[in-house]
Formats: C-alpha cells, structure tokens, sequence
C-alpha cells in the first residue's frame, strides 16, 4: 500500500507527527461537541426552572464536596423501571445551572434527581446523621457532622457572581441580598418581610409558584448548619420543573 | 533557571497564601510554597556536592531520574492499591469501616483518593519514567532540558500532594478523574507543557533517523491528555484566594465535556502511553522485533483517530442528544479492532520466543496484561451497545469492567516495565528472586479474577433485580434488597483487592533487593534459563 510506503514522513519529522496527532484526535470531538453549543434543540424549553437559591447553592457545594455522585446519580432515564421508581425521566433542561453537571455514573445507591419532597426532612436529617437507623442494610457513610458544623456563607455573593459569569441567570437583586436570602430561608419567623423578598424574586425566576421552600431544615433552630443547606437543596432537586404543562410527545421535546 | 521560574510562584503562593477566603486555599499555597523552598534547598545542596562533575553530561543517559520514576510509581502503588482494599472493606462492612468523628474518611473523598492515586499517581509516573527512559534509548539522546526533566518529574508529585490532600480536605471540582481544583490544574498544565517540551526537544536531538513507534504513542498521549486536560477544566474561580471554582459548562455539554475527557483519560492516558510500554519492553525482554510494522501504522493511526468519538457511550438514555449517543456507540465497536490490533502486534511479537513465557514471569506478565487488554477491549465496545448499556450502566459491571482493564491491563504491563528497569538500569544481572515474581504474577492474577467475576455477578444481578416486575406488574425489589443482595459479592471482591494488593507488595520488596543487588542463589536467570523452573512447580494457583 502505497500509503503505508509514505509513513516515514512522520518518522522523521516529530513536529509533523505532533501536529498530525492533534489534528486526528480533534476531529472527533469537535464534531461530536461544539454542535451542543449551538443547536437549538439540546435544551427544551421548560416551565420552571431558575437559578438556585443561595441556600440551595451552598447545599449543592456540600454535595459536591463530600462526592456524593460517586455513588448517586441525578439521571432517570426513560425507561419503565426507573420512571416507575424514580419518576419523570430527566430532561437536558433540568441541569441547565449545574455548574458542573451531576449526573453520575454509578448507583451504589438511589438515583436522587427527584429525591425533593419525597421523604420528610426529619428523614433526610436522621437518615443522613446514622442511615443506618433508617435502612438497617445501608451502606452509605454517616454524615453526622453536617448537624454540627455552622455553614460558611461569607462569600455566598462571591459565589453567586461567579456562577452569574459562567451563565447562570442571576438578578443584580439576587446577588445583593444573597446572604440574607440565605438566611430567610432558614429561619422564617425572624425574617418575615425578606422572605416574601426570596420567594418573589425566585418565583419571578421560576414563572411558577411553589418552588422555594421554606422551613428549618434541620430543626435545629439555634443556627444554620451544613445540614440545613445540604437538606435544602435535596428537597429541592427534580422539583422546579412543571410537568403538567411539559409535553413529552411534542416533536419540538424530541431528541 | 529553573530555580529562578519556581521563584516565580514561589511568591504567588505567598500572596495567595496572604489573600485566602477559605483556610483550604491558604494550607495549599503554604504546602505549596514549602515543596518550592525545599526544592531550593535541595538544588543548593546538590549543586554543593557536585564539584567538577557536569551533571548535565551529554554522553550519558538521564537514568537517575528514571530510578526516582521507578520508585514513586512503586510507592504510589501500594497506596492507591491499600485506598482501594480500604474503599472496598466500607462498603462491605459499613458498621466497621466508617467513623463518625471523621467524616473526612467517608467513602465520597476517599474514591477519588483511589482513582487519582491509581491512574494518575501511580499510572502517571510509570509513564514518566518509562517515557523518559524509551525516548533516549530510542533516540540514542539524553533527555532534552537539562534540569527541567527533574522538575516535571517533582512538579508531578506536587500535584499528586495538592490533588491527594485537597481531597480529604473537600476540596473538589467533582469532575470524575478531574477532581483536582482550578489551581492544581494550572499547576498540571505547567508541568504538561514542559514534558511535551522536553519529549519534542530530545526527539529532535535524536541520532536515530526514524522516530520509534513508542515514542509516537508517547507523544500522543502527552499531546492529546493536554488537549483533554484543558478543556475538561475550563471553570471560573470564586475569587483567587478561594480554592472553588465553577465550571464554565453546565448540564449537557458539560457531561459530554466529562465523558469525552473521561473516556480519553482511558483511551490516551491508560491506553496510548501503556501500549508504548509494550512496544518497547516486550520486544526488548524478548529479544525479538516488533511482529509487524504495517500493523503499527495501522493501529496506531485507527486507533487515536477512533478512541477519541467514543465518549457519549457513557451517556446513553440520558439527556445528550440521541445521535451523539448513537455516535458514539457506533464508534466504540469501531475500536474493538484497532485494540486487538494492537494485541495481536504485542503478543505475536513473540514469535520464536515463545518459550520464555515459562521462562521468565515478568514476559508471562507482559503477555498476560495483553490478554487481559484484549478482554477489557472487546466487553467495552459490548457494554457500549445501548441494549447492553441499559442494563449494565450504573452498576457494578462498570466496576468490574474498569478493573480488569486496570488491574489486568496497566497494572501488569506497568509492573512487567517496574521489574524490566530495575533490573536494567541497576545493571543486575537478574532479579532478586524469580520465584516472588512468579508468587506476585499468580496472587495478582487470582485477585483480579476474584474481583471481576464477584462484580459481573454483582452488576448482572443488580441490573436484573432494578427492572424486575412481580406477576402484579409492580416492581419486584426495593432498591435497597440490590444491594443487600451485593454483600457476598463486595466480601470476594474485597479479597480480590487484597491478593492484588499483596502481589505489589512482593514486588516491592523484590525492587528493593534487586536495586540493593542482592541475588538469591539457586534461580533460574534470565541469562541462562533452565528447562524446569523450580520457582513454578512449588507454587499452584491454588493456595
């Protein structure tokens, strides 16, 4: 083969051999990724979905400090057993403002993309400190110290502005009340007036009503820890979008 | 030079240590700041001791640096092997294994620990040395760059530190395989730079007309896990004294981002750069050519050209788009051919040396990594089949499938160039003791197949008991019977882990001695091979 007789160009030329490498190991990925960017239809159009709020992004950073996608996905797939189990299958939409995206790849436990406001925080918190307690044949690590450990949210703002830089649609209003949204969402009959702020700015975000949940998460009244952050974004997770008003069979919701 | 670059961040890290938000980011930048003192220190001391010597003698190989390769990647070894056996114990006995006190051991920060100290640490520097050492053997060169070989190889292990400590404190991007912070990837990309600058510069010093084929796959793997390496860790840092950063994608294209980074880690980093590894030291421990190089060409060319499409299979049924993840299927099957190209380049190699497989362990450990390169390659393309995938992902199979490519695969090709190097560059005339290889080839070899068949068993099961129905047209099994249903399973696994790991730690001991020089009487040597190895006939598979 002719072909094969002319290979010692590459041989003998390393900077030929580099540039060929890089342009054959582009191809694929080029064609395969920058169209997500660009196409219209990789994210449906949703009803629902907003930015996290500031308790739910420091809740989120827990779960991805303590690598809970190792072992917990956030991706129901469509297929019967697992909409039966879990729920609605995932859309591309609902991930939109993971920054970075946790859809796993591994079950060593449950799927949680719709863990929200399946279980009671009471269980969530129980389950959480000694799961065992709860489901005696658990394997999952005892989280106990999130009951102890008071949340740091000094630079919440700081967080919020960075993920607003990467996309994420947040208010010039969201940012500026971030700490105090924070914590209006935990501790309601303190701060009454800036909770009617944080449900309506979310809401506004949202376009749907009932999507900011607001409770002491961890019972533990005297202030706010880890767990009330890492509680609120689980009950929050798979909730945002209404599925009454999603049509699945839609050709437009076709992938 | 070198010293005056490192002086460089040497005082970025004192400011970032000065500005830090978060305690995390100013233990980093002391740690880091510290390792770039004490390489001062050590250079001074060094330079001290060196008199009239040029250290940087051109008429000499680079092989102290590969001896310090050799034996990170035997101490790296033997700590992502023990994560790994003490991953493996907690979720078999959770009630032992997990302390509530110390939440930092939980299972969450601790996979990452394991992955990153296996692939990166361990499979990392066996790359860097063997690299190191083929390039100037097949070049007839001694490595470009004077001191700045030294410091990829000590830039290398800072990053391992920062990656290592970051996770037990949390500190984590959650990328799988990337978990390393915005900063620590910078540091990498530094460090990347100047291997790919140091590979190029001794390539172009060469006396050798032809570039060998390693080195092509070498440079592959260099060029494209920077390519890999950068994009997949594109983030936006909260502030630059904090240690979190936020990844510039989100949702969807970040997961395919993910996976095509995460698919081409195994395919550049766990593939290229160990297929290298085997164009080298199998022919040279068997004293034989390469068996064809047409099929060289062929495979190395289909090979990068194909690996790197075949990310989205770890995304099938999910919310990618269904014609990226038909993609890549199509192309995942693809790659079964090129891989056993490359097998059948490596085994065939043997051709009129076939006796030295009951000869000389560390070749039977060669071969047997391609056997097992061959098996992991073909159940991939097979578990990337979206019927297959349906019910083999998210479980255990996964696992299984993973480890015996990197058991079976890179480990043994890396501890069949372990034994090659040290024998070589010590000048031995064998190893210490050919029995501890075999001891080491046969307790490995029963733990990884302890390991993948408890977990085929495992992931086939659970796959089945998720999508069960009863008679009523419910579902059959709670989640929670899955994974009682595992324990027996996780218990052999365990032991698998264990026997593997016990395996490293015989060639442990057995680098040791060799490097000491010390030689045990009464062995077969691989000068003078005799008929019946004795080593093999005391020592069955079966205790």
């Amino acid at each position: 083969m002719g072909l094969l007789n002319n290979h010692g160009v590459f041989e003998r030329h390393s900077l030929l051999l580099t540039i060929g490498i890089l342009i054959t190991v582009s191809i694929g990925g080029l064609i395969q990724m920058a169209p997500l960017f660009y196409m219209e239809n990789t994210i449906e159009k949703v009803e629902g979905m907003r930015p996290y709020t500031p308790l739910e992004v420091a809740g989120r950073n827990i779960y991805l400090r303590e690598g809970c996608y190792v072992c917990h996905s956030q991706m129901v797939r469509p297929l019967r057993d697992e909409v039966e189990r879990y729920g609605h299958y995932s859309l591309a939409a609902e991930s939109m403002y993971d920054h970075p995206f946790q859809w796993g790849s591994k079950r060593t436990g449950p799927d949680l993309a719709r863990v929200g406001r399946k279980y009671s925080d009471e269980w969530h918190v129980d389950h959480l400190i000694d799961p065992r307690a709860l489901v005696p044949e658990s394997i999952m690590p005892p989280y106990a110290f999130l009951a102890e450990k008071s949340l740091d949210f000094r630079h919440i703002q700081d967080d919020l502005k960075a993920l607003r830089a990467v996309g994420v649609p947040y208010t010039d209003e969201m940012i500026e009340n971030a700490s105090m949204d924070l914590r209006a969402q935990v501790d309601p009959d303190i701060y009454f007036d800036e909770q009617d702020a944080l449900v309506a700015r979310y809401t506004e975000a949202s376009g749907r009503e009932g999507t900011v949940q607001i409770r002491d998460f961890d019972q533990d009244p005297d202030r706010i820890t880890e767990m009330d952050a890492l509680v609120a974004y689980l009950q929050m997770t798979g909730t945002l979008v209404d599925f009454s008003t999603y049509e699945a069979e839609d050709l437009m919701n076709a992938r | 030079m070198v010293s005056a670059f490192l002086c460089v961040f040497a005082v970025l890290a004192i400011l970032i240590a000065g500005n830090a938000t978060d305690h995390l980011m100013g233990v980093h930048a002391l740690l880091f700041f510290s390792a770039i003192v004490a390489w001062l220190v050590g250079i001074a001391l060094w330079a001290g001791k060196l008199g009239d010597r040029d250290p940087f003698d051109e008429t000499e190989y680079e092989d102290t640096l590969v001896k310090f390769g050799v034996a990170a990647s035997m101490f790296w070894s033997l700590a992502g092997l023990l994560v790994g056996v003490i991953i493996a114990c907690q979720l078999t006995w959770p009630n032992l294994f997990y302390f509530e006190e110390l939440g930092w051991t939980n299972f969450g920060r601790l996979r990452p620990l394991h992955t990153s100290a296996v692939i990166f640490a361990f499979g990392g520097n066996v790359l860097l040395a063997t690299s190191f050492h083929v390039v100037q053997r097949t070049t007839r060169a001694r490595l470009f760059g004077g001191m700045w070989p030294w410091f990829v190889f000590w830039g290398y292990q800072l990053f391992i530190v920062l990656a290592a400590t970051g996770y037990l404190m949390g500190i984590t991007q959650s990328k799988e395989y990337a978990e390393p912070e915005w900063y620590a990837d910078l540091w990498l990309t530094i460090v990347w730079v100047a291997y790919l600058i140091i590979f190029l510069g001794t390539l172009w010093k060469r006396k050798e007309p032809h570039i060998y084929v390693a080195n092509w796959f070498y440079l592959s793997f260099i060029v494209t896990i920077a390519m890999l390496h950068i994009v997949n860790n594109l983030s936006l840092p909260v502030s630059l004294g904090s240690a979190k950063s936020y990844q510039l994608f989100a949702g969807v294209q970040d997961a395919l981002t993910q996976w095509w980074y995460g698919h081409n880690a195994v395919g550049f980093f766990l593939t290229t750069g160990f297929l290298a590894i085997m164009y080298y030291y199998i022919p040279k421990r068997v004293d034989r050519p390469v068996y064809s190089y047409r099929l060289s060409i062929v495979h190395f060319w289909s090979l990068i050209f194909i690996y790197i499409w075949a990310g989205p299979h770890h995304l099938h049924y999910t919310a990618l788009p269904q014609w990226a993840q038909t993609l890549g299927m199509t192309f995942s099957i693809m790659l079964w051919m090129p891989s056993w190209g490359g097998m059948i380049n490596g085994v065939m190699t043997l051709s009129g040396a076939w006796d030295k497989l009951r000869t000389d362990p560390v070749v039977r450990m060669m071969v047997v990594s391609l056997a097992f390169y061959g098996m992991a390659t073909f159940e991939g393309p097979l578990m990337s089949v979206r019927a297959v995938n349906s019910l083999s992902h998210y479980t255990e199979w996964g696992i299984g499938h993973v480890h015996s490519g990197a058991l079976g695969w890179v480990g043994f090709i890396s501890f069949g160039a372990l034994y090659c190097l040290t024998q070589w560059l010590y000048k031995r005339k064998s190893l210490y003791s050919i029995a501890l290889v075999e001891w080491h080839f046969w307790l490995a070899t029963i733990g990884i197949v302890f390991y993948i068949v408890a977990l085929w068993f495992a992931g086939i099961m659970e796959g089945l008991m998720w999508r069960a129905y009863n008679d009523f047209g419910f579902l059959e099994y709670s989640f929670v019977e899955t994974v009682e249903a595992k324990h027996i399973s996780y218990i052999i696994r365990t032991v698998g882990g264990l026997l593997y790991l016990s395996g490293a730690l015989i060639m442990s001991y057995n680098l040791i001695r060799t490097a000491l020089g010390h030689e045990r009487i009464n062995q077969p040597t691989d000068a003078n091979p005799v008929s019946q190895p004795p080593a093999a006939a005391e020592l069955q598979p079966a205790e």
